[in-house]
């Protein structure tokens, strides 16, 4: 304890400065105007030139919306939200640019700015991004390549031009828009987001990401993202987020679907690092967002991998429905929360499917004055037979003002169903930091390799070029609390 | 007398057994060796009845009365012993519980009278003495927590007291010191009698020393290839068995 | 009683998630009366009994000892919905008060219903332990007939004292169990419970522990022997208040027919509970592929010095342990009796009282011809 605590006092100095995406970029945008309305639906829909069916869609989900009530059960607290003191489209004056080259110069220069070249030849190798920006997507890379092969990777405006068949069929497929609160805003609103198709039998020949950026003061941001792999294909599809550093809580209600047919794989892996608001817990991101994967297909396979460190709420569960004979879904996640942040976060694996199989694999770390739960859903239908799930919580407490906890349901009705959770709760003992600082480690870099080792079920998951990013990311979100 | 005839079994749709045949008279000892996936344990898991085989053809009985068509718990009052390769733990079943269960519903199928704890307890006490065994194997819970060569001589305590008529071990010696593996032997040896016979499964010509069978068979690909005296033991100890599996 | 289902908790309830009571609604409960019951349905205990028939007091079956009397006692407030009712139509219950230093022995309390016609019995019990005192309560509810009992207890362990609790439900099969129990643990006395859940259309249990001194030890364990359409639910909350607690908790579903289990445990962990260990473990065993077990094990953490760990598994019986004990002779039904006896095992651990094991073990021996069949 001692040791903990003198560590917490030299650090306590170094904070404020610790969320390094925390600038704003002053770019000239347009805005809708502020509030939520069914002429603000109608705007944005307007704005990307949607067809009918899709204004009607928007519509609809917006009456929804309108009779719901926000959601309770999470062990998140927020002041409420005041919908209509919101702007929900910003996005930058220049037209939209054609190709990289149109891109604006300082829109270029911020991505830079956050380790995200979009110039192709400056990029991380082998990685295709689409940058968006508050409400659009400002470039995507190396589409032409990905073309050849067929694979189609552009923001989601773009697909409901140039694919509406697949959109249309695909779209709220698998998280239906009344599905919540959030989603049925998201469906009203959605602003842009990525869309990924890989057609049946092709391996995406390079990791394809998607950088979420928020910047305009007020704005909310509701990205939606759909990826489709037919029969045989295969993508790792990765997101990153960030935005600037505010006093006030900016929303972001994301949606994302992932379809996988007959032996098709899907991972999706991400690196929500939103501002998480500051020691004093003023600002940061509510991050509100529903991500779902249909494992439609035999022997399909859905993986999500999440490193969740940033927003000063993270209420987010990606999951798994299990159809397909033979599915799998995973789920691997380290959720860090400080100071103030509090994240209600986990998955649901649904089996319907004969022989389906899940693994859970949650990391919880709390420090400052944070709260960090775990939720998830395990459920075994009647007609998934040997179905097979094993859940691992654990959850690492740093400092006695924080919380960590975790709420598991599993429910099975089927006798060949075996299922299997175990959680437990620790903090980082003195003799480990001890044993490590003797070996001539500082305090800070003891506790970060105590804290990567506890999470290096989940960071072996990430792709390779992100794993080393998200293992620093971790020491510099505990920073100010530890290490 | 254990009589098997052109017996075939398999597994989903792998073809494991194809065509044994093999006779063990009552009163004799005979060992099986033959090289790891041969089919050893397949043969006894099919004697014992465990589920997932599909006997395919042929014929096993003991004493004329058709093993095949019987429940495992049958073959068990019938005589059929089967010393696992892989003893099954049982956490939350005693040992004697479940070794006195076993034995009173052995006795209770033949139509003769139950053992009651007193006597059982009396029995086990002295054979658990005779097999050098540690007394508190009986309070323990099924195999939980014994280590391998516990669990091995844990199946011959079952087998001295529940007196087999035809005892199948299925490698018991492996994973056994020489003590412990000596300690084995004495107890198939203490039960060799006109009205006891044993299917002895192993690699080692060691266990063979200690109990010497009266026939060796070598299985091989599913097959019984070769069958000899113990000299064949040795045979197979010096040159293994290339060459075998063809014939 | 016509108020009485007006205030039901609903599912829309976090805690009643997985049980509804709408089924309650069928009936029109009446108040109950007083009747005579045979004392042969009494178990043979050699101990001191405290005889409830309908929620009457039986002077003539009881033995009451020095420490009890009938009491209608103020009830503790409580959100609780059920526990809120049994304070509106709380019928006279026991007060048992053990002082200081005396060790009590063993107490039967049982309750038993006799229903022509639907009733509802709302006791109120209180059981007070002195300061190093010691008891063992075997509480055993029984009964014939539709009704629905509600009972309270209110628990309370001065420092040092040790209660050993041990439960049997085994209402009748169409009645209705819902048990709210509440106990206060002082510093370094010990909570030792045992349920076991046999009887009724639809129960529940429901702990709400308190571990306020610092050494508190508990206790919770159960199982659920559940077959038919049977609901049984245990539900509870331990609140490690106080430094240096343990809490260890064994649940075993055993479901067969088209039952349905539920376990929902909650560890809470306040910050000024340093050093607390804290285990959960339900684990369910289905026997039918009509069955269904749901399960919630919840831990709520805000101190940084604790060992708190839990689990849940669900599974069938394993067919090779099926198979090694019918290789060794023993017929299948019995090998899976045999397999669901050690199954529940664990669970019994607590349950170190003599008569109070055997006569557990004899209820639960009645209850396999009921899941194994
Ligand atoms: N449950 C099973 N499913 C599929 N194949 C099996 C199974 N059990 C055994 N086998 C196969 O059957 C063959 C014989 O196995 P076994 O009888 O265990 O050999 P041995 O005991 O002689 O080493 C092996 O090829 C093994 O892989
Ligand atoms: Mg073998």
């Amino acid at each position: 304890m001692p040791a903990i605590a003198e560590t917490l006092d030299t650090v306590q100095q170094i904070t404020g400065s610790t969320y390094k995406y925390g600038f704003e970029t002053d770019i000239e945008m347009e805005f809708a105007p502020r509030g939520l309305n069914e002429a603000i639906v109608r705007l944005i829909s307007e704005k990307k030139g949607e067809p009918e069916w899709l204004l009607a869609w928007r519509l609809k989900s917006f009456a929804a919306w309108q009779k719901m009530e926000e959601p309770n059960w999470a062990r998140v607290k927020h002041p409420p939200i005041d919908y209509n003191d919101l702007y929900y489209y910003a996005a930058p004056k220049r037209p939209a640019p054609k190709s990289l080259a149109d891109v604006d110069p300082d829109l270029l220069a911020m991505y830079e700015k956050l380790g995200i070249p979009l110039n192709e030849r400056a990029s991380l190798a082998g990685v295709a991004v689409d940058a968006v920006f508050d409400s659009v997507s400002v470039a995507t890379t190396f589409r032409e390549s990905l073309s050849k092969v067929g694979v189609i990777f552009c923001s989601i405006s773009e697909a409901v031009r140039e694919h509406p068949e697949l959109v249309r069929k695909y779209l709220g497929s698998v998280v239906p828009a009344g599905d919540n609160y959030f989603t049925a805003l998201n469906s009203a609103v959605f602003s842009d987001g990525s869309f990924v198709f890989i057609p049946r039998g092709v391996r995406c020949p390079m990791e394809l990401s998607t950088y979420f950026r928020i910047n305009a003061r007020n704005t909310g941001q509701f990205e939606r993202t759909l990826i489709i792999a037919e029969e045989g294909a295969s993508v790792s599809y990765l997101e990153g987020c960030t935005a600037p550093m505010r006093d006030e809580n900016q929303l972001h209600a994301a949606v994302v679907e992932l379809v996988a047919l007959d032996e098709a794989k899907i991972k999706y892996s991400t690196v929500q690092n939103w501002y998480p608001g500051d020691a004093q817990g003023r600002g940061g991101i509510y991050n509100f967002v529903t991500k779902r994967g249909a494992c439609r297909g035999a022997n399909s396979k859905i993986s999500w991998t999440q490193v969740e460190t940033g927003s000063a709420i993270t209420w987010k569960y990606p999951s798994c429905i299990l159809q397909g004979e033979g599915s799998v879904g995973e789920f691997y996640s380290v959720a860090v929360t400080n100071n103030h942040q509090q994240a209600d976060t986990g998955t649901k694996m649904i089996h319907l499917g004969a022989n389906t199989s899940s693994t859970i694999i949650a990391k919880g770390i709390s420090a400052g004055q944070s709260n960090n739960t775990y939720r998830g859903l395990v459920r075994i239908m009647p007609n998934a037979r040997n179905a097979r799930n094993f859940t691992q919580c654990d959850s690492l407490l740093i400092g006695d003002r924080c919380g960590a906890h975790t709420v598991p349901y599993i429910e099975c009705r089927n006798p060949t169903g075996k299922v299997e959770h175990e959680a437990t709760t620790s903090k980082i003992a003195d003799d480990q930091l001890f044993y490590c600082r003797s070996r001539g480690l500082s305090e800070e870099d003891s506790v970060g390799l105590i804290v990567n080792g506890f999470c290096k079920d989940v960071l072996k998951e990430l792709p390779m070029e992100f794993a080393v990013e998200a293992q620093k990311l971790l020491a510099v979100s505990l920073e100010g609390s530890v290490g | 007398m254990l009589e098997i005839k052109n017996l075939s079994a398999r597994i989903d749709d792998k073809e494991i057994l194809r065509g044994i045949d093999l006779v063990v008279p009552q009163g004799e000892i005979h060992a099986i060796m033959g090289p790891n996936g041969a089919g050893k344990s397949t043969l006894s898991y099919v004697l014992s009845g465990r589920d997932g085989y599909e006997v395919t053809g042929g014929t096993a009985t003991l004493n004329g009365v058709d093993l095949l068509a019987m429940a495992p718990e049958e073959r068990a009052a019938a005589g059929v012993f089967l010393a696992f390769q892989y003893p099954v733990e049982l956490p939350g079943v005693g040992n004697a519980n479940f070794i006195r269960t076993a034995l009173n519903a052995i006795l209770r199928a033949r139509g003769e009278p139950e053992l009651d704890a007193v006597a059982f307890l009396k029995r086990a006490r002295a054979e658990i003495k005779r097999l050098a065994m540690p007394e508190d194997m009986l309070k323990r819970n099924v195999n939980v927590g014994f280590s391998g060569g516990e669990k091995k001589r844990n199946e011959v305590l079952q087998m001295a007291l529940l007196r087999p008529r035809i005892a199948i071990l299925d490698e018991t010696d492996s994973g056994l010191d020489i003590d412990a593996l000596k300690i084995v032997a004495d107890g198939v040896n203490a039960l060799r009698g006109p009205d006891f016979s044993a299917l002895v499964i192993t690699h080692y010509q060691r266990l063979l020393d200690h109990i010497v069978p009266d026939y060796v068979h070598v299985l091989a690909n599913g097959r019984i290839v070769r069958s000899g005296g113990p000299e064949l033991a040795h045979e197979l100890e010096a040159h293994g068995y290339a060459g075998l599996e063809a014939a | 009683m016509s108020d009485l289902l007006a205030n039901l908790p609903g599912r829309h309830l976090e805690a009643w998630h997985y049980t509804d009571l709408k089924a309650l609604k069928s009936f029109a409960f009446a108040a109950p009366a007083p009747a005579a019951i045979d004392s042969a349905l009494l178990p043979d205990l050699a101990m001191n009994r405290i005889v409830f028939v309908n929620g009457f007091l039986d002077e003539a079956l009881s033995v009451l000892p020095a420490w009890a009397r009938l009491s209608s006692h103020e009830a503790t407030k409580s959100d609780l919905p059920l526990a809120i009712l049994n304070a509106q139509h709380r019928q006279a219950g026991i007060a048992i008060d053990i002082p200081d230093d005396v060790d009590a022995g063993a107490i039967l309390l049982i309750s038993i219903s006799q229903a022509g016609a639907p009733i509802a019995l709302f006791p109120r019990h209180r059981i007070s332990l002195g300061r190093n005192a010691k008891l063992t309560l075997i509480d055993i509810a029984q009964g014939e007939g539709v009704y629905w009992h509600n009972p309270v207890s209110e628990i309370s362990l001065a420092d040092a004292a040790q209660l050993s609790h041990y439960r049997l439900q085994d209402e009748a099969e169409a009645a209705f169990h819902t048990a709210t129990i509440f106990a206060d643990i002082a510093a370094s006395a010990a909570y030792e419970s045992f349920s076991l859940v046999l009887g009724g259309q639809l129960s529940r249990a429901e702990f709400h522990a308190r571990l306020g001194g610092a050494g508190a030890d508990i206790h919770l364990n159960a199982a659920q022997l559940l077959a038919g359409t049977q609901h049984a639910d245990f539900t509870s909350v331990v609140s490690h208040d106080a430094p240096h607690c343990a809490s260890r908790q064994t649940v075993k579903s055993v479901l067969a027919g088209h039952s349905r289990g539920v376990f929902q445990g909650r560890i809470e962990v306040a910050r000024a509970a340093q050093k607390t260990d804290g285990y959960q473990m339900n684990q369910a065993l289905l026997l039918s592929p009509h069955a269904e077990i749901d399960s919630k094990p919840e831990l709520e953490i805000f101190a940084d010095d604790v060992k708190c760990s839990h689990g849940a598994t669900i599974g069938a019986l394993d067919p090779e342990q099926i198979f090694y004990l019918r290789s060794r002779g023993i017929p299948e039904p019995e090998a899976r009796a045999m397999l669901i006896r050690a199954f529940i095992d664990e669970a019994l651990a607590p349950v170190t009282h003599d008569q109070a094991r055997a006569l557990l073990e004899r209820a639960i021996e009645g209850a396999w011809s009921k899941l194994v069949s």
